[in-house]
Parts: C-alpha cells; structure tokens; sequence
C-alpha cells in the first residue's frame, strides 16, 4: 500500500497492464515522451517502449479511428482525448463507430478500447476543457461510462475497464487528479465495472452522484449529520448503464433522494437516474426527487465558476428541502 | 513486364494524363504499362467485371421487385472496383465504403450475405473470424481512419499484408479523408488508399468539392505518393494498384489512386434520379468508354474470349445471383434478445434486465 493521488494510481494501472498485456496500446497526444498533459502517462513510454506507448498527429477522429482499426486486428488500444471538451471532433468514431460495432456485425467482432479523457471543473481552464459532456455518450448503446471519484476507485476500475471485452470510456476529473491522496494497494486489483458503490450508508435520505460532486456530497453529509439528518451517499461509479439494484436500494431504504451532477440540467445523467426511480421506485418516496445540478448555460468563463458550478451548500439546501418537504 | 515500372513514373503530376492502357477499342497503346498477367487471369478479371455489371443490374431489378433494400449502383465502375481488387491479396484487409459490395463478395463475402446486408439483416454482417473485411462503412470517410488504424495493426505485427479502402469524389472533403491518410503517412503504415471519382456525390459536381485539378494530388498533404488512373481502364487500375501494393508491402508507407469513372446509375436506388443533374451527352461520353467494352474488345482480338463464352458465364452467374437470393430469403426473423445479447459482449445488469424481457416477450 502507499498514499497515492488518482493521477499516480492511474498511472500505475496503465503501466501494470501494458506490462500483464502485450497487445494494450496507449496513445494520443503528448502521451509518450512528454508523459501526458497532466503526466498520467509519465515514464510509461520510457518503461515499454515506442511500440507500446506513442504519440500521434493532433487530430481526434484520426484518434479514435486509429483505435478502432487496432481493435479489429486484435490489439487493446487506450486512446487519449486531451480533454474531453474535444470529443466532438471524436463523436462518430466513439458513437457512430465503436459503440455499433458487436452488434453491427453480430457479436462476431469485438472492441475492447479504453477512451480515457480529463474532464471537469474548478480549475479555470480555458474554453471546452471542464465541459461534462458524459451525458452525451451515456445516451449511447453499446459503450461503458465510468467516472472514478478517488484514486482506489480509479487504479481498480481502470484495469477493469482495459481487460473488459467492450468498450470503455473512462473520464478523469481534473479536480481530482492530485487534490488529495489514498491508500491505494501496489499489486493489480480489479473494482467491478457497472457496480455503484455506497460511500457512506444512511437512513433518512440517499444523494446519487458520481465525479467530483462524490466529495462534496460526502462533506455535505457530514454537515447535515450534525443537524440530525443521516445521510447516504451513493457513488454511481458506472453512469452508463446504471446499476438499478444499488439506486433503488437505497431509495427504498430511505425514502428521500438527491441526485447531484456537476453538468448542467439538461445534461449528465441524472434525469436518466430520476427516470428510473420515477418508473420501479415510485412508491418508495416520500418526496419529490430533488436535483442539484448546474444551470442551463455553456460551460461559464473561467473567473465565473465558483457561482456556476454546484458546490456543498447546493447540496445542503436541496436535501433538507427534500427531507423537510 | 510489371517489374520494369519504376514507381516514380507512376505518380502524378500537373501536366500528366490519367495512366491509361488500353483505348475503347482495346487496343495496348501504353505497353509500358501493360501489367504482367497470364492469358488466365486476363480472363478472370474480365470474368469479374462481368459478373459485377450482371450483378448491378440483377440487383436493381430485385430491389425494384422489393427482393433486395438498399443498393448503390456500380456500373460503369468495374474497371475501378474491380481492376484494384483483383491486385490485392486474400489476406489483404479491405474496408469498403457502400458502394463497394463487388469487392467484398470478390473477397470472400458469400453473395447470400451481401444480400442480406442489402435487406437489412445481422446475417450479412456476421463475418468469420479469418475474413479480412469490415460491412460496407455508411459513413463517409469513417473507413479511412480506420483503415490507418488497420494499417498501424498490420505494421506492428510485421504482417505481409495490406489494408485497402475505397471512397468516392465526394468523401475526399471529409476530415475523417485527410486524417486517415495524414495519420498512415506519418507512421508509414501499410495502405492503399483508393478514390473513385466518378463526377458526381450524388448531383454534387466532382468540380464543387474542391478547387483541386485532381484528387490524387490531395496525396501531397499527407506527404504520400498520389496516382492518377484511368478507372474504365481495368488493366491501368489494376497496374497502379499491383505496383502500389508492392511499394506498400516493400515498407514505404501509403499510396493514394484517384480513378477517373462514371457510375451510369443513380447515385442508390432510395429515390435519386441523374436526369436532375447529368446531361444524355455526358452520359453517352461516358458509355463509349466503357470498362467492359474496351475489355471485352482486348481480349477477343487475343482470341481469349468471344459470346459462347460470354452466354455460358452470364447464366452462370444468373444462377448464382438465383441462388443466393433464395438462400437470403431463408434467413430467420430477428431477434431483439439477440441485438441485446450482442450490444456488449458482457451485458451489463440493466440491459441483462432487457434481454430477459424480451426473451420472454418473444417466446410468448
């Protein structure tokens, strides 16, 4: 065990696959010598070889076109967007393309890629950098949605993501890269794909969320805990598809449900998620489903995030509104 | 006498004509570039173009008699379809955009299945572990990127063989065109990129897509050589792409054809009609040179073919399409169960959830 960031415990499960596994490729721009924008993919290069982990022009179609021929002559490839804001110029590839493919050829070929890109707020970036664009490749079939909220999480659910036969895309929220660090175990481990993770159990009311907003909900739970509102906390892990038995678990225990999403409220995942509690969990409410998430506009200029983004006292609010309804 | 070709003769320039061999009336009159094919396989590739112009036009009456669904004419290309084809390889990885179903089936498709493909059934779609294709691509351009990565698969694994893929005038405006050459260019990757100009994308003129004198020049960008070919000429097509796979496989990356052809057909048969956008006179232009006449002409002066032959091979082939098409028309009815099954090759809970419902909906 060591005290790890997510960024290293990252690291450390790309470099222990692309060891365990001769045909797992990383690729994209600046990953090789440079070691990634954000180095989580330092020294792998230096470590495998040219071969195994390279650079490539600046164009993500080409990206992720790359990847998918890779996967139809048997390799494992995990391709980089920079950031994920840039996953327009990908769209096709990941939705048209990759996502189809089993099922276009009727389970006769598979595609075992691991898209990973960074992703969210709080850091002022610059244009289309933070956007959470998840919801859109969540509305699509055929492809896996993971977004990890801690270094554990990220090291097991990334080795899973590169050993499953489907597609995989993997979103790494830049607030979270190195703003804290856990004890995550040397050896390889696996966190299970398509399995939400309660991150602290509670009676009175369940918040389900993923990405960064699992912190501050958690940190929001422990307020209210002290007003004597027991909260749950559950992390989504997999936003696509949802684990349903978890979600309504939970609701059905409680009776009183929050869902937090940093997009925007007509974005991310969470109308999906209130769907399905609308439709198998209805009868387990005591109130209506409340939402925390970020207003309707484009992602805000950078100086205007602390009053765009959904932050702890959002989610306070929102609970004992709920819970007090 | 193909191993006298110095590639570099081959490659164009702005004050160059597209490569050519023989004339309408088959005549050689480019000796030099006359490839190296015994009096057999002149025989078979005619055999070949023959049988995708009866193809085309047994496929435009089954979809007009609603036997067959989507359909993109190919006559008039066969010279181009087929003469680059018949210079790859079974081991070759082709990635044909919609319009090139001849080349899949030449590659080892069963015709049932690109019959079914056509109806709009998983079936035409189910390929065997060892056949190097992927289904037609829809979307223009997608099969180039992926054809670098194809390429980029075969080099690292220092394969032999090649990746091969078609698109049209239209898709050379296409990002996904330029990246994909750009990207196999930069890791000289082995692939032939070939581009079927034939006037028009759908009413789209070849000369409103780009201000460019020729397409093949469109090589330059990616820093690969770029070749212009006379497409209803099958032996300069197939001339081209035999010496282009042999400088690929040699280890010098990417090549890029532009064949100059003409579809007589609608751009599909969903409802285009070229009298919108095709003068009678450009269309008779078109049909003085075509593939199979000049062909046909080459080898009869050869004394290697004459119309007992061609009567004996045109029910040959008439057989085969009749067989096919019933054997498609056998296919079992789909299942959503198994489109569920298929989505992910480990269902997730939720959609396990979907395929236990409609398991039972469907064994009701």
């Amino acid at each position: 065990m060591a005290k790890m960031t997510m960024i290293k415990a990252i690291n450390a499960a790309l470099d222990e696959e692309i060891k365990r596994d001769d045909k797992v490729l990383v690729f994209g721009e600046d990953v090789g010598k440079n070691g990634g924008v954000f180095r989580a993919t330092e020294d792998l290069q230096a470590n495998n070889g040219e071969d195994r982990v390279f650079d490539t022009p600046l164009a993500e179609s080409g990206i992720i076109g790359l990847a998918t021929g890779l996967a139809l002559e048997g390799f494992r490839p995990v391709p980089e967007l920079q950031f994920f804001g840039f996953v327009f110029e990908a769209m096709d590839e990941i939705a048209g393309q990759i996502s189809r493919e089993p099922f276009r050829m009727g389970g006769t070929r598979k595609m075992p890629i691991t898209i990973r890109a960074a992703f969210g707020g709080g850091v002022h970036t610059p244009e289309l950098h933070s956007d959470s664009l998840e919801g859109l490749i969540t509305q699509t079939p055929g492809i896996r949605v993971v977004v990890p909220s801690n270094p554990y999480d990220a090291k097991g659910l990334m080795i899973s993501a590169i050993r499953s036969d489907d597609p995989v895309l993997f979103l790494e929220h830049m607030k979270l890269y190195r703003s804290f660090k856990e004890e995550v175990p040397d050896e390889a481990y696996t966190v299970p794909l398509d399995k939400a993770d309660v991150k602290r159990d509670g009676q009175d009311v369940t918040i389900i969320t993923y990405g960064a907003m699992v912190r501050d909900s958690l940190a929001a739970a422990d307020e209210l805990a002290k007003e004597g509102i027991d909260t749950e906390v559950v992390d989504l892990r997999t936003i696509s598809p949802l684990d349903h038995e978890t979600i309504l678990n939970s609701v059905k225990k409680t009776g009183h449900v929050v869902l937090v999403q940093e997009a925007q409220k007509q974005a991310g995942v969470s109308g999906q998620v209130a769907a399905l509690i609308a439709e198998e969990g209805i009868l387990s409410l005591d109130a209506p489903i409340g939402r925390v998430s970020a207003p309707d506009t484009p992602y805000p200029f950078s100086m205007a995030e602390d009053a765009w983004l959904p932050n702890q006292t959002d989610i306070i609010n929102k609970v004992k509104e709920i819970v007090n309804f | 006498m193909s191993e006298k070709i110095d590639f570099n003769s081959l490659l164009y320039s702005p004050d160059k004509a597209p490569l050519n061999v023989l004339d309408p009336e088959g005549n050689v009159v480019n000796p030099d570039l006359m490839p190296d094919l015994d009096n057999d396989q002149l025989v078979e590739l005619f055999k070949q173009m023959l049988w995708a112009r009866i193809l085309n036009d047994r496929s435009t009456k089954l979809n007009r008699q609603g036997r067959l669904g989507f359909f993109a004419p190919t006559a008039g290309e066969e010279a181009s379809q087929i003469g680059s084809n018949f210079a790859m390889e079974k081991d070759d990885f082709l990635l044909p955009a919609y319009r090139d179903v001849p080349q899949l089936i030449l590659h080892g498709l069963p015709l049932s299945k690109a019959f079914l493909w056509s109806l709009g059934h998983v079936d035409g779609n189910k390929y065997p572990d060892e056949f190097q294709a992927m289904p037609p691509q829809i979307i223009i351009g997608a099969q180039y990127v992926q054809t670098a990565g194809v390429a980029l698969g075969l080099k690292i694994k220092g394969s032999k063989n090649v990746a091969y893929t078609y698109t049209g005038d239209g898709g050379t405006s296409q990002g996904d065109f330029y990246e994909g050459i750009n990207f196999t260019g930069a890791y000289k990757a082995p692939a032939l990129f070939m581009v079927q100009n034939n006037k028009y994308a759908i009413s789209v003129p070849r000369k409103v897509q780009t201000a460019a004198p020729t397409l093949a020049q469109k090589a330059v960008a990616a820093g690969i050589p770029g070749i212009q070919v006379d497409g209803m000429d099958a032996l300069a097509v197939y001339s081209a792409a035999k010496q282009s796979r042999d400088w690929i496989t040699a280890g010098n990356g990417p090549v890029l054809i532009e064949t100059l052809t003409y579809r007589y057909g609608p751009h599909t048969l969903s409802g285009d009609d070229p009298k919108r956008y095709r003068t009678k006179d450009e269309e008779e232009e078109w049909h003085a040179k075509d593939p199979l006449t000049r062909m046909r002409n080459f080898l009869e002066k050869k004394k290697l073919w004459d119309d007992d032959q061609e009567k004996a091979w045109t029910d040959d082939v008439n057989q085969q399409i009749d067989a096919a098409i019933e054997e498609a028309e056998k296919a079992e009815e789909q299942k959503v169960s198994d489109f569920l099954k298929t989505t992910y090759v480990d269902a997730p809970p939720a959609i396990q959830e979907e395929i236990d419902e409609y398991t039972a909906k469907e064994n009701d």
